[in-house]
């Protein structure tokens, strides 16, 4: 379970607080999906989340750990899928797999087993000993995702993991999100494919300038707002159509 | 222990695949090495083989001259051409057609002939020995003589430094001799009778001071390749630095941050490749300085019964540069910031070790500055080893203190990145 309260965080010469005053539980087993316009602070807290970022103020608890405290055992448990593609584009899939996996702890024949059983899940088996430079957008995104799911983890931070991604990369991405939800992970993650994210997803909160605006379960968030067919007309609904160009 | 040998052989195969960065880390040192020993070598041959052209006007045209002349052409440095005036002269080295011009004065034979008398002669009448003298000498005081040198402004200090001390020594000779001979004249009728031994009578024994037998001296090449391996060796830390900001702006480090591993066992998997990659360097250019230079006509490298040391030191050489590269990779922010920052500390840090200019020729600030550069330490090291011949002990304070630098720069990359990524 993954709790957070009053969690802020502004960074460095900005006037604004990019999250604030943020309070929010998300339990053992949910899909929690992120969801908000650019600038919104869903990457600051899941940079939070995963720590990367330092919070202004406020604090979470991981399973009742904190960063602080047990920085190591919790980075154990979790696993974080960052935006960008976060491998070495000289070394080959099964290489880079093999450190990532080595840095987890894992090594030897189960190591290999699982990257290899990885691969063939999302349908990379034939490209393991190839270099990840070669890779399209969407073989990268699958790689990304491998390279957090090796150890097993009980949490699962993904910073819009399809973006970018043709069709069917993001079919067999969000297929294999869901076994892993089955047999237990928890998964957090943010994306601006709203239509996405309302089947996916056990429940939403919509982030804006720093503040949840409001969460729930995508199809009651629906049924509550007034004229909304679907989670983007909520969205749109919450936030506003106005431009959110930032820079 | 499994985390750091994973993390090694990433860099290492991170490393082996990239054959450009390798073939630069590998064969511009060699390069260096060649060209820098070939230039310094061959300036040496070209003082000793090569003429150079340089003009003379000769307002004396007597003895004197035609010693200055003769001395001139038996130095076989020198290719005299003779000119009529100073005002050629003075365009002709300004332009930059010569390196040197000499004018001898008008009467410099002559006046000096009757320097040298009067002053034999006042003696001479001291000692009671000519009367006439001490009555009224024939031989009256001239003013000093100038001969004056022109320099092309382009012309290093060195050189001009050397050819005045080269002129400055024949000019003596002559007046030396002059002195004899105005003596001989007074003391004999006799022309043919010698009276004086004008040989030199002291000459220069060059000796190496060393335990063991001194069977040979230092030449270029035991002089170059430790510097230039040292310099190489420091280089390392441009490819290291720009190797971990890559990680940061390819995403890798991010996901780095988020693994249970400790940034010291990241930076030790780095430390040992490129430790590695340096002694491998530096055998390169044991091999170069042993095999090929002598095929280029360079002097052969002697390294016999020095390789434990010599390795030794460059193992420590190649640490103490890796804690400076993982610092600055730490630091730094872009490709933009790491490499010219890492190419002019290196070059900075060389010359306040004495790569360049011998640490005791420099100003006395910069003496003590050169003892805060582990180029220094490690080039004290290498020589000690190389020139000196000195045993393991003797080169410990030196391994000591670039053990140091690695600990405390390495150290000082961990604190920056916990206080900088603290969660």
């Amino acid at each position: 379970m993954i709790q957070i309260e009053h969690l802020s965080k502004k960074y460095k010469g900005s006037e604004h607080f990019s999250v604030f005053e943020l309070d929010l539980v998300i339990a053992e087993g949910e899909i929690f999906g992120l969801l908000g316009p650019n600038g919104a602070g869903k990457t600051t807290l899941i940079s939070m989340l995963s720590s990367l970022l330092k919070p202004t103020a406020g604090s979470f608890t991981i399973n009742g750990l904190s960063f602080h405290d047990n920085g190591n055992d919790l980075k154990q448990i979790i696993g974080v899928v960052p935006q960008e593609y976060a491998l070495y584009p000289s070394l080959t899939a099964y290489e880079n797999l093999a450190y990532f996996g080595a840095m987890y702890g894992l090594q030897g024949g189960t190591l290999k087993d699982e990257i290899l059983r990885q691969l063939s899940i999302l349908g990379l088996a034939d490209f393991a000993y190839k270099k990840i430079s070669t890779f399209s957008g969407g073989m990268k995104r699958r790689i990304n995702l491998i390279a957090s799911i090796l150890h097993q983890p009980k949490i699962l931070f993904l910073d819009e993991p399809t973006v970018g991604v043709d069709v069917q990369s993001k079919n067999v991405i969000i297929d294999h999100l869901r076994q892993l939800n089955t047999s237990g992970t928890t998964i957090i993650y943010t994306s601006h494919y709203l239509n996405e994210a309302e089947h996916f997803c056990s429940r939403v909160g919509i982030i804006d300038h720093g503040v949840l605006i409001c969460e729930g379960v995508p199809k009651i968030l629906i049924e509550q707002q007034e004229n909304a067919q679907n989670l983007e007309e909520v969205f749109l609904e919450k936030t506003g159509k106005a431009l959110r160009d930032y820079a | 222990m499994h985390k750091l040998w994973a993390s090694t052989y990433k860099e290492m195969v991170l490393l082996v695949r990239d054959i450009g960065g390798l073939a630069i880390l590998f064969l511009m040192p060699l390069l260096l090495l060649i060209v820098i020993t070939l230039v310094q070598d061959s300036t040496f041959k070209s003082i000793q083989q090569t003429k150079i052209p340089i003009l003379l006007v000769d307002n004396d045209k007597d003895k004197v001259s035609a010693s200055i002349l003769d001395n001139l052409k038996a130095a076989t440095t020198f290719d005299v051409v003779l000119k009529d005036s100073e005002d050629e002269i003075r365009e002709l080295v300004l332009k930059g057609k010569y390196q040197l011009g000499i004018v001898i004065p008008e009467k410099l034979s002559s006046d000096l002939q009757a320097k040298v008398h009067a002053n034999v002669d006042e003696i001479l009448a001291k000692f009671g020995l000519d009367q006439e003298a001490e009555a009224v000498s024939p031989y009256s005081k001239s003013p000093p003589k100038e001969v004056r040198l022109y320099f092309d402004p382009a012309t290093p200090q060195s050189f001009k430094s050397s050819v005045e001390n080269g002129i400055d020594k024949m000019i003596s000779k002559i007046e030396s001799q002059s002195i004899y001979k105005a003596f001989q004249e007074q003391l004999t009728e006799d022309e043919s009778e010698v009276i004086f031994d004008t040989k030199g009578f002291i000459r220069f024994t060059e000796i190496i001071p060393g335990e063991g037998p001194r069977d040979f001296l230092p030449n270029s090449t035991q002089h170059n390749v430790p510097a230039w391996a040292l310099f190489a060796i420091f280089f390392i830390i441009l490819p290291l630095s720009i190797n971990m900001v890559k990680e940061k702006n390819q995403g890798t480090f991010i996901r780095l941050r988020t693994l249970p591993v400790s940034y010291a066992t990241v930076l030790g998997g780095k430390s040992i490749v490129f430790v590695v990659v340096c002694l491998m360097q530096f055998a390169l250019m044991l091999l170069v300085g042993v095999y090929l230079f002598p095929l280029l006509g360079l002097p052969r490298l002697d390294v016999s019964g020095k390789l434990p040391l010599l390795f030794l030191v460059a193992f420590f050489a190649g640490l103490a540069a890796v804690g400076l590269g993982l610092l600055l990779g730490t630091v730094a922010k872009s490709q933009e910031q790491s490499a010219p920052f890492g190419a002019t500390l290196v070059v900075i840090l060389a010359a306040l070790g004495g790569v360049w200019v011998p640490v005791f020729v420099m100003p006395r600030f910069m003496q003590l500055l050169s003892n805060i550069s582990p180029m220094n330490w490690g080039l004290n090291a290498f020589y000690d080893v190389f020139l000196r011949k000195v045993g393991f002990v003797q080169i410990v304070p030196e391994l000591g203190l670039l053990l140091l630098f690695f600990v405390l720069t390495t150290l000082a990359a961990i604190v920056y990145n916990k206080r900088k990524n603290a969660v």
